[in-house]
């Protein structure tokens, strides 16, 4: 009895979070693009994204912005992480600079970034993205680099270091090995997160459409209500963070579950 | 015997302890020497020292007269069995034995020769393409050692070298290891708090307590002879007597049950009798002590004149036998 | 050679220079800039009031925060429960499921924010699928207005901070001692006794925690309000975005999202203030 009642709140709650997306990637492949009728499967919408010459510059930017932003925040916070774990005494202040990013309502450090480089009078546009995203991306490679070593076992390094290597080529061969599938799984996050950021990019970007990235393209589209296209392109993004996502937990079990 | 290694007047505090407290030590070429005490006696914090992993702040360290306490660990021709062993997990037995070689960027034929060679003497041989994790604990000791053995280092450290081995394995071992020490010639310093490992595998022990020397000695010196209270409790198990202002120690072993003829003689009642296999240890009660006196009596000589608890007993000693402290 | 503390101090120190740089300062400029008046034009006319904290009390302004509070605290509380009870039926479940369970529950988390509100739209507008069920099952007539409303709001709020709260809750439950529950069976108590008494006070500090972050977010939201509630519906975050991109009123944006970052610190403060207690009296 407890058991399967246990089993039928679990499928309720899997299916309310579920079944939402599912109607819209399944409404993505109706060929007559209408939520009421369905006509066959198609993936027509799907070649119409590719003949969108507004979304495939969206989705241009929001790669350069992902790739750039995750690539720093990957040496940035791994390396963070190590002088962390390195020191014997945890800083307080430094604990919560770095808890920080991922608290904090993203409305406000958009508005802050804007009042900031407004004043500071950067021209703003995709670098500004860039430079705003590594701030919550670099924090959550560390936190995932850190969680990792909180499991390794140093002596290895000392080993390393007894056997003749030095500091760079402990670092190469032995320490950098061990903690790579944490790294990967830290950065396809950090992408992830990047690909889907709205509020932040959106005040960064500046004005003129050049720095649209592929979610304020999005949120502009959902202005005008449901449509076809919509549906593909969101189903497609969501192919790319569910692939990110999978990937960093089969590499790093631990990183979004256990 | 010419001294390898030289350790003088060597001090480390951490903060307010003081770790190593001016500590002078000569070991030998070719010994195997081991240092001996509880854990916070200082005998890790030297071995690191030793291997360069901290700095002393005062003394020298001297190997082959050089001094070498300021030389980083990944120059110093001293290799350390580390107690976790700290096997490279990401590679195989072969790969973790090799590494130390690349480091001396030795040629690939070399490499391999040698690899091949420790190989064979720590029987790792049909091993050599496991991963670290795919070992049983023996094993995973025995890359360890050949891990640092290959290097031909001057001096080996070995960190509690059997701590993880369970107990039929670590006798087994103790041998072992006495027996590659002498194949290989290399000096070894095992740091234990085992004092049963130490009188087996070492030709010197060193017991430490509280960052300083206690005693240093063979095996049969530091049983035979403790120098202090401390030593003669740490090693073995001693019988300790107020007498005046005097502590006599005496081992269970040197007590007698109904001796003919003995310097001191003396009556008790057995409370407890604790069966080894071996021997049989007897608690034996007397007016001499607030504690009772452990008597050690072989398995024959217990079959000769059973004693139960209870019993009133005469137990009695030569005075050559008893150690006299006054502290 | 460099020393071991001297060398993590290097390789700290470009991210928190980062961190500085880019959050740090842009927030302590937020800070000072909700003491200044708006310029005539828009823009900031740097002459120090306490007009923009005073403003926050009208009772406009502090209609739309108590409503805010009341919208987040709705969803709040019912993603807690739901989530919680999920929570709990997944630390039930056989080890080998755990793992995958948790997973497919947080996996929706980590896709694009903006398209899982946007899926409501689809569900829950006019001609939408829901309406189509009704249809369907003999509905006639006009079809009730879901979309835009108050409970769209609550639904899409609940919906994406839902696996969050299961991932906050699960944590605890999972490190929980079996034995512990057992142990009170054994002397005597009933299952929900048992659940109350043992199980409830050692998993709470977790629960708290994830009411907090979902509480904060949502008051602060901007994206579901605007989409599902149509503008209608304010929560604080869209009177923060209308300051900056509407209104021009940056000095009173600013004080705005201090009003925020203020209701986070108080709740996590107070959350962590309640979990030390918790601990003194289980320890005292």
């Amino acid at each position: 009895m407890v058991r399967l009642g246990r089993a039928a709140l679990l499928l309720a709650v899997l299916g309310f979070l579920y079944v939402p997306i599912g109607v819209l990637v399944a409404l993505s492949f109706n060929e007559s693009g209408l939520a009421t009728v369905w006509t066959g499967f198609s993936v027509r919408w799907y070649g119409a994204l590719l003949a969108n010459a507004d979304i495939l510059a969206a989705a241009l930017n929001t790669l350069v912005v992902g790739l750039i932003s995750t690539l720093v925040a990957t040496v940035l916070g791994t390396a963070l992480a190590l002088g962390i774990e390195a020191r014997a005494r945890k800083g307080r202040a430094v604990e919560a600079l770095i808890f920080a990013p991922m608290i904090i309502p993203d409305i406000v450090l958009a508005i802050a970034l804007l009042s900031f480089f407004s004043i500071l009078k950067v021209p703003m546009g995709l670098h500004t993205i860039i430079l705003a995203h590594v701030v919550f991306n670099l924090a959550f490679v560390s936190a995932v680099v850190r969680a990792r070593l909180k499991t390794f076992d140093w002596s290895v390094t000392e080993a390393s270091g007894d056997l003749g290597a030095d500091g760079f080529t402990t670092f190469r061969r032995v320490t950098l090995p061990l903690i790579l599938p944490a790294v990967i799984a830290g950065a396809l996050l950090a992408f992830t997160l990047s690909v889907d950021e709205f509020i932040i990019a959106f005040f960064t970007a500046g004005a003129g459409r050049s720095s649209t990235t592929l979610p304020m393209q999005i949120f502009a589209m959902i202005r005008f209500g449901v449509t076809p296209e919509i549906n593909a392109l969101a189903a497609l993004v969501m192919a790319v963070s569910v692939t990110a996502v999978t990937l960093a937990q089969r590499l790093n079990r631990g990183v979004i579950a256990p | 015997m010419t001294v390898l290694l030289n350790i003088d007047a060597v001090t480390k505090r951490f903060g307010a302890v003081m770790a190593v407290d001016r500590l002078s030590l000569d070991i030998y070429e070719n010994e195997f020497f081991a240092l001996l005490g509880a854990s916070g006696s200082g005998k890790t914090t030297l071995l690191r020292m030793l291997a360069g992993f901290e700095m002393p702040e005062e003394g020298a360290i001297r190997l082959d007269g050089a001094d070498v306490a300021r030389v980083p660990p990944n120059k110093r021709p001293v290799n350390l069995m580390f107690q976790s062993y700290a096997l490279f997990p990401h590679m195989t037995v072969e790969g973790n034995i090799a590494y130390g070689l690349e480091m001396e960027r030795l040629g690939r034929g070399e490499i391999a020769a040698r690899v091949g060679e420790i190989m064979e003497k720590t029987q790792l041989s049909a091993l050599a393409k496991r991963k670290p994790d795919q070992l049983s604990g023996g094993q995973k000791q025995r890359v360890a050692l050949a891990r640092a053995l290959v290097k031909r280092p001057r001096l080996l450290l070995l960190d509690e070298p059997l701590g993880a081995l369970d107990k039929k394995l670590r006798a087994a071992m103790q041998l072992e290891l006495k027996r590659l020490q002498h194949e290989v010639g290399i000096t070894f310093i095992v740091v234990t708090h085992d004092q049963e490992e130490a009188l087996v595998m070492a030709d010197r022990i060193a017991i430490l307590k509280d960052g300083r020397l206690v005693q240093v000695g063979s095996p049969h010196e530091v049983y035979e002879a403790p120098a202090s209270r401390y030593a003669a409790d740490f090693i073995g198990v001693t019988n300790f007597v107020e007498d005046g202002g005097r502590v006599l120690a005496i081992r269970p072993e040197r007590i007698a049950l109904f001796p003919e003829a003995a310097d001191r003689k003396v009556e008790g009642r057995v409370v407890a009798r604790a069966y080894h296999g071996l021997d049989l240890m007897l608690h034996v009660a007397t007016a001499m002590s607030a504690q009772p006196l452990i008597v050690r009596v072989t398995a024959a000589g217990a079959d000769r004149r059973p004693v139960a608890e209870g019993d009133m007993v005469t137990i009695g000693w030569n005075d050559a036998d008893v150690r006299i402290f006054t502290d | 050679m460099l020393s071991q503390s001297l060398r993590a101090r290097l390789l700290m120190a470009p991210a928190l220079l980062w961190l500085t740089a880019f959050m740090v300062v842009p927030c302590l400029l937020i800070l000072a800039l909700g003491f200044f008046r708006r310029g005539i034009y828009g823009g900031v006319d740097y002459t120090f009031t306490f007009e923009n904290f005073r403003l926050l009390a009208d009772p406009l302004y502090l209609g739309i925060f108590l409503h805010s509070a009341r919208v987040a605290g709705t969803a709040t509380l019912i993603a807690v429960v739901v989530g919680y009870a999920a929570a709990y039926a997944i630390a039930g479940a056989p080890r080998r499921w755990q793992g995958m369970l948790l997973f497919l529950a947080v996996l929706p988390f980590w896709s694009n924010y903006l398209i899982r509100t946007y899926a409501w739209i689809v569900l829950l507008n006019r001609e939408g699928l829901i309406t189509q069920g009704l249809r369907m099952l003999g509905y006639e007539g006009e079809p009730p207005s879901m979309l835009y409303t108050e409970g769209a709001v609550i639904v899409g709020l609940v919906y994406n901070y839902l696996p969050f709260v299961i991932l906050a809750c699960y944590a605890p439950l999972s490190r929980l001692n079996p034995e512990l529950a057992e142990a009170s069976r054994d002397l005597g108590a009933g299952a929900f006794t048992t659940f109350r008494r043992v199980v409830l006070p050692q998993t709470l500090a977790g629960v708290a925690a994830g009411a907090v972050f979902v509480f904060v977010l949502s008051i602060g939201n901007f994206i579901t309000p605007a989409l599902l509630g149509g503008g209608k519906f304010q929560m604080v975050g869209n009177l923060v975005y209308a300051q900056f991109l509407t209104a021009n009123d940056w000095p009173f944006g600013a004080a705005l999202s201090m009003v925020l970052i203020a209701i986070m610190m108080v709740l996590l403060m107070a959350q962590a203030w309640g979990t030390a207690k918790g601990m003194g009296e289980r320890n005292g």
